[in-house]
């Protein structure tokens, strides 16, 4: 349909009216209960609107077209990164060089050469920045600035690039082309954070992490991750290559790490001090704070299917 | 036709390249006057200032808002001040050597009176990276005979990173702008630079980015 491979379409479809349900449940609560501020429930149902037309719309326009947008949503969340975390002055110059590896990181994507691919952040940046930093010899605070910069990259350069990569691996399932697999990952690691949240509101006793996120409950947490490992399972044979038993630990995977980027990225902004990373989607947050899972779940997913896949 | 010139600059470039390569986090926007007589008192880091502070006004109102300039700066070749009296539409100002108060403020009456809004930093320079200079009194002096003027304090940080005094290289880095309730002005001249400066200290909780701030400033900004 329009171009995209059948189970693809049906499931983008699926996606958008669980959005409708969504924005009805809202009003229909609404109705009941106008006294109630609803502005954060709004916003944020509205910016799921714009996140998931613009990732649909996307994916529908192509592949070269899909990775340049990751690309640019890399550079946002790197961005947004280096912002919020203290650097000296004396790391702009390092810290152009770090944006400069998201083009190099994405033109590998694209021929796609997976070798160059896997090592040039974790090896050429890893070395270059340093050296770039030791050649504009500004001494103090460099140990922490090399780290911060580089932690940077990784997180939204490097692990997000691997989304960008499975709309090149060989297709092995005609049904769902290229880009279900891009769904499955993406709409399994959103479906954990908001089936966390929900099991978490409705039974949450235990609290996990309190010092990080006080929050995050054992309730939710596995509430969240039966949820997803359930989908996966049912959601694999139609969107992947997996079957459905690869499918249940994929889902398995995703809510664990899912869990531990939101934890990883929490505890960065407990440190800094700030609630959320920006300001860039209203009732999200940052980019950062919709991206947090993903930071985990990317390049785990990646290899896990990659491993016995391809 | 200036005012065409003015629309474009900003609609086709500023506009879009403050959102999409630097990225703001607007607190209060609200409070931001879209009709003058009003003055936004900015803190003063980086030429991006004032293009950011104006990209936060709709085009339709852009040729309203007015940067008040340092002439010995920007009057100083003829090109440069071709700019930034046509396009920008700078209020020149003789920062030295001026010792007649009402022919220094005279085309920033003259704005006032025309219901334009200012941008005026009252620090009155750029100053180090990431630092707030001494606010000066310029501003409490420019209006202590028109308290009807709103003065709008606003603090912005981050983009002392993405270009500081002295650099011609640009970096992306997402910049905070807070926008702070009307402040009245005191009585006493001496009093104007500490309120403002206490306004400011406020503004900035507000701040998310840290760029160009290490470690051991923000510890004595945090005590």
């Amino acid at each position: 349909m329009f171009g995209i491979p059948q189970n693809s379409f049906y499931f983008m479809l699926t996606v958008i009216s669980l959005l409708l349900i969504a924005t009805a449940v809202r009003l229909i609560l609404r109705s009941r209960n106008s006294a109630k501020d609803d502005t954060e429930l709004r916003q944020r149902i509205h910016s799921w609107w714009v996140i998931i037309g613009l990732l649909f719309f996307v994916l529908i326009s192509g592949e070269t077209f899909s990775i340049v947008f990751f690309a640019f949503l890399s550079f946002l969340a790197l961005k947004e990164f280096l912002s919020i975390v203290p650097t000296r002055y004396a790391d702009r110059r390092v810290i152009l060089w770090a944006y400069l590896s998201i083009p190099v990181q994405y033109y590998w994507v694209s021929m796609p050469w997976y070798g160059m691919f896997i090592i040039f952040i974790p090896v050429y940046i890893f070395l270059l920045l340093p050296m770039r930093m030791a050649l504009i010899g500004e001494t103090k605070g460099f140990i922490r600035s090399a780290g911060i910069i580089h932690w940077a990259v990784m997180l939204t350069v490097f692990s997000c690039s691997h989304i960008a990569y499975l709309l090149k691996l060989p297709l092995k399932n005609a049904d769902a082309g290229c880009i279900g697999l891009v769904l499955f990952l993406l709409f399994m690691t959103e479906c954990n954070d908001i089936s966390q949240y929900i099991w978490g509101k409705t039974f949450g006793k235990h609290k996990i992490i309190p010092k990080i996120s006080p929050n995050k409950t054992l309730e939710g947490f596995l509430g969240g991750l039966v949820t997803v490992t359930c989908c996966a399972g049912l959601l694999a044979p139609l969107l992947t290559p997996m079957h459905i038993w690869h499918g249940f630990l994929a889902g398995v995977i995703i809510s664990f790490s899912g869990f531990l980027g939101d934890i990883v990225i929490s505890s960065v902004k407990r440190d800094l001090q700030i609630k959320d990373s920006g300001s860039l989607i209203p009732g999200h947050g940052g980019i950062l704070d919709r991206m947090d899972s993903l930071f985990y779940t990317t390049p785990l997913f990646f290899h896990y299917i990659y491993y016995l896949y391809y | 036709m200036n005012r065409v010139l003015k629309i474009l600059f900003f609609g086709v470039l500023v506009k879009p390249l403050v959102l999409v390569v630097l990225g703001l986090h607007i607190v209060n926007r609200r409070a931001l006057p879209l009709l003058g007589p009003a003055v936004i008192a900015a803190n003063h880091n980086s030429h991006l200032d004032t293009l950011v502070l104006m990209s936060l006004f709709p085009l339709s109102r852009i040729h309203q808002v007015r940067p008040v300039a340092a002439a010995d700066y920007f009057l100083k070749n003829p090109l440069l001040a071709w700019f930034s009296l046509n396009i920008i539409g700078i209020i020149p100002l003789q920062r030295k050597h001026c010792r007649n108060i009402e022919k220094l403020f005279k085309q920033c009456h003259q704005a006032l009176d025309d219901k334009d809004i200012l941008i005026i930093f009252p620090e009155g320079t750029r100053g180090k990276p990431g630092q707030m200079g001494s606010i000066k009194k310029g501003l409490f002096y420019l209006l202590k005979d028109r308290r009807d003027t709103e003065i709008i304090p606003v603090v912005m940080r981050g983009l002392g990173q993405a270009l500081p005094r002295g650099e011609a290289l640009f970096v992306p880095f997402n910049c905070d702008v807070i926008i702070g309730n009307q402040l009245r002005l005191p009585d006493d001249s001496k009093e104007f630079p500490r309120n403002l400066a206490e306004v400011y200290k406020e503004l900035s909780r507000h701040c998310l980015t840290r760029a160009g701030m290490e470690e051991d400033e923000e510890v004595e900004e945090t005590e």
